[in-house]
């Protein structure tokens, strides 16, 4: 079967899309883009497989074992996937004790290390077991990471031993992991992960089945910050702008207007009934009012950036918020705390900072045309979307808005479709 | 390009010497200068802008507006402005490392800068010399309407020839005036002739980045003079030869025969990034074929001539039509006409965030220039010589962005 990859090489995330020959998705893949580019787009990759096995998948063990089975299945690949970059990291974290540790400290810290990744082992493995648990990361990092920390939390304070010691050695320690080829396709851990489901034949007789599919990457194309880092030929690189312009193409074929707020970016694109930009603005130079924004944000609050948007929607105040630059914004924000100024109503402030910076490039590019289509990590954020919502309406009237949950996906999918449509052309 | 280093070192070295050989200097700036008439008062031209793009190719910018950040100049003054002022604490040490003589007169034809103006103040407080001002009405209505023809007439005969009469000891010599003027003509001639070579295909030049080089001698000091005709002379043949081969131009990407977008220009170049700036266009095969920063010296494409028959007269239609002088929808004509006339497949705007005066309005040349010719354009935005402000995988993106987009429209038009 012939598959096309798309690979969006971003500044916080790298994704990566799988497309058949008739357009239909196969797979999806995402990885934080670290300080490798290299790595994260192969991360990313296998990861797009990945999805793409398991999409095949679905439709052998489906039929024969039912979806409950299948969920299983995943879940317990995931695990296999975690616990071989878990044991890595372990290693490295054994190493690093020998290194910076002083002797007297080695072995004490070494039971302590123990005692934490079994825990750490053990909430994976209850993970697994749980009936029905809730959505969660895919990053090994947010997983494993919160487990450590937890773990550490419960155990280190009854030993002794300074906690930061054992964040330091994660910290230190993480990065090489992430940075390591660790095999984590497919065919590199279905096989345990069949196991732990006690190899029913239904699910082996459909793994086999996917498996034999061939699989093959026919053409790849990169886009994002980093596409320069990909070895592949200049045809096979594309400009981000024209990538998300296919892509909220793909997914919404009526869109005219495509808004994408990124991690240091905001684009605002003009696309024809093609899907062909016509017409492009960028930020420049300075990237406030762009996702790296709110994540700086959460961190002068102290909070998570999942959960801005979610604190910004209890606001029942206008605070404007003037500064147009990130780190002042910062300074502004503290100053309206310490008037006494409520929290979410601040941050609501931010938000419509961070969109008013949009809708400057949004005009500039040629105004919002039905439909308009919001795409990038900030589309997720209820109360950056909820201030997009009012200040469409009160500067352009009703227009239809577009947001796909998928639509971090938007530029790899804009790429494999530039695959698809032969790169050369 | 041997030819015009030689002139320009020559023209510096004389500079230099001028407080010992007497020369009168005069400080000008580009659009509207009056160099035929400076230089038959045996006076030396010397312009700050040229003086300030050298100084940002040469990578000494970024020193010398420091230097005039300390000195109280705010980062978002004009990067010309601090650039010259910098360079003048500095000790004066023009581009070509030789040292800049004092000016004995600041004569300022204003032609829509008005920072050149507030620049001409600091020099004057700077050097304690005469200034003269020479008015130039705007085309507002799209034409220099003869009574403000006459009032430039009657601005050189009454104001500035006394002025340059007092400086230099001398008295008004109409005679050399027309001859020099006959050099420009002649020199205009060729330089308009080896512009229009564009519409060759493939184009024997760059008509911006390279054009640049190409406007140099007579942007600078060398309209009306023997060596600026023989510079022109010269080049025509150049590029001939070039047309006569097939050949493009020489880019930093190699001689670019195999030409895959043609484009037309709006806004100076960034200086300090000058060859980076141009490579990102010939790695994609871009060959710019016509830009509207090669006429801020002078528009002559249309007609116009310096006419030794016509000795003040001429040097008024000059002022009044030179391309900062010329109103929006005028420059968007321009532009129009441009992208019809060299058959480009796309235009670009270069935006120069430090400069209100030309920077204003420049979205809206870009949508109606896009209405007009049913062409999508591009927005960069950089600045003249502040290397701060050159940001280049912003400014990579968005270029590699919008050959790509002219890419797919070009087969989506085909199928």
């Amino acid at each position: 079967m012939n598959a096309y990859v798309g690979i969006d090489l971003g500044s916080t995330t790298t994704k990566a899309v799988v497309l058949a020959q008739d357009g239909s998705i196969l797979g999806k893949g995402i990885t934080n883009s670290r300080s490798n580019y290299d790595l994260a787009a192969e991360v990313a990759r296998t990861e797009a497989f990945v999805t793409a096995r398991f999409g095949l998948l679905r439709r052998e063990v489906e039929k024969v074992a039912g979806i409950a089975l299948l969920d299983r299945l995943m879940r317990a690949f995931r695990v296999q996937q975690n616990l071989v970059q878990m044991r890595r990291l372990q290693e490295l974290v054994d190493e690093e004790v020998d290194r910076g540790v002083v002797p007297d400290l080695r072995a004490p810290t070494r039971a302590v290390l123990d005692a934490i990744f079994k825990r750490v082992e053990a909430e994976e493995e209850a993970w697994f077991a749980e009936e029905n648990p809730g959505t969660r990361s895919d990053f090994f990092r947010d997983v494993i990471g919160s487990a450590y920390t937890r773990s550490a939390e419960a155990i280190v304070p009854d030993t002794g031993l300074a906690f930061d010691l054992f964040l330091g050695l994660w910290d230190k320690c993480i990065i090489r992991v992430e940075n390591e080829p660790i095999g984590l396709g497919f065919a590199d851990h279905i096989g345990t992960a069949i196991t732990r489901l006690g190899s029913p034949p239904s699910v082996i007789e459909g793994v086999e089945r996917a498996l034999a599919v061939d699989l093959q990457a026919t053409s790849t194309v990169g886009t994002g910050y980093g596409r320069a880092r990909l070895p592949f030929p200049k045809e096979q690189i594309r400009s981000e702008i024209l990538c998300h312009g296919l892509g909220a193409h793909a997914m919404f074929p009526g869109t005219r207007t495509v808004l994408d707020i990124g991690g240091q970016d905001t684009k605002a694109i003009q696309i024809d009934a093609e899907g062909i930009v016509t017409s492009f603005q960028m930020n420049d130079r300075c990237a406030a009012g762009c996702g790296r924004y709110l994540g700086y944000i959460a961190d002068e609050m102290n909070i998570g950036l999942h959960e801005l948007g979610p604190i910004a929607m209890k606001s029942t105040r206008n605070v404007k918020i003037n500064s147009t630059c990130t780190v002042f914004a910062g300074a502004e924000l503290r100053e309206r705390l310490s008037l006494g100024e409520r929290r979410e109503d601040i941050l609501a402030g931010l938000h419509r900072a961070v969109i008013l910076r949009a809708m400057s490039l949004l005009a500039r590019s040629g105004g919002i045309e039905d439909e308009f289509t919001f795409t990038g990590g900030v589309a997720n954020n209820p109360a950056a979307v909820s201030a997009l919502v009012q200040l469409v309406q009160e500067n352009y009237g009703t227009k239809i808005l577009n947001i796909s949950p998928s639509s971090i996906y938007t530029g790899a999918l804009g790429a494999a479709m530039f695959a698809a449509q032969g790169v050369s052309s | 390009m041997e030819l015009q280093k030689e002139m320009i070192a020559e023209h510096f070295r004389r500079l230099e010497q001028a407080p010992e050989t007497h020369e009168p200097v005069v400080y000008t700036f580009v659009p509207g200068n009056l160099t035929e008439l400076v230089r038959s008062f045996g006076a030396l031209p010397l312009l700050p802008e040229i003086n300030a793009l050298q100084s940002g190719m040469r990578g000494m910018s970024r020193k010398y507006i420091a230097e005039a950040e300390k000195a109280g100049h705010s980062e978002d003054v004009c990067t010309y402005v601090k650039c010259d002022v910098g360079m003048i604490k500095s000790g004066n040490i023009g581009p070509t490392g030789t040292r800049l003589p004092k000016p004995d007169l600041l004569l300022l034809s204003y032609t829509g800068c008005y920072t050149f103006m507030k620049w001409f103040e600091l020099l004057r407080e700077e050097y304690d010399c005469p200034a003269v001002f020479l008015h130039i009405p705007y085309q507002s209505d799209g034409r220099l309407a003869p009574e403000h023809r006459q009032f430039i007439v009657d601005q050189i005969r009454e104001k500035i020839i006394p002025a340059l009469e007092k400086v230099t000891g001398r008295a008004y010599d109409e005679g050399k005036l027309r001859e020099l003027l006959g050099y420009s003509r002649d020199a205009e001639d060729d330089l308009v002739a080896v512009l229009q070579t564009a519409k060759q295909r493939p184009s024997p030049i760059d008509a911006y980045f390279g054009a640049v080089y190409y406007v140099g001698p007579i942007f600078s000091a060398f309209r009306g003079t023997p060596e600026g005709a023989a510079y022109y002379r010269a080049l025509r043949q150049e590029v001939d030869a070039r047309v006569a081969a097939g050949q493009g131009p020489t880019t930093p990407s190699g001689r670019l025969d195999e030409q895959k977008y043609r484009l037309v220009v709006e806004g100076p170049p960034n200086w300090t990034s000058f060859h980076e700036f141009w490579q990102m266009f010939s790695d994609e095969g871009a060959v710019c074929v016509a830009s509207t920063y090669t006429k801020v010296g002078g528009t002559y494409e249309f007609g116009f001539r310096h006419d030794p028959g016509d000795p003040i007269g001429t040097l008024a239609d000059y002022c009044g039509g030179c391309y900062t002088n010329l109103s929006l929808p005028q420059r968007i004509d321009m532009l129009v006409n441009y992208v019809k006339d060299y058959a480009a497949d796309g235009f670009l705007i270069n935006s120069v965030k430090s400069c209100n005066s030309f920077s204003a309005g420049q979205l809206l040349i870009l949508r109606e220039v896009e209405k007009r010719t049913g062409i999508p354009g591009a927005f960069i935005e950089s600045d003249l010589v502040d290397p701060r402000y050159f940001s280049a995988a912003n400014i990579k993106n968005r270029l590699e962005s919008y050959i790509q987009m002219l890419a797919a429209r070009r087969l989506g038009g085909a199928s």
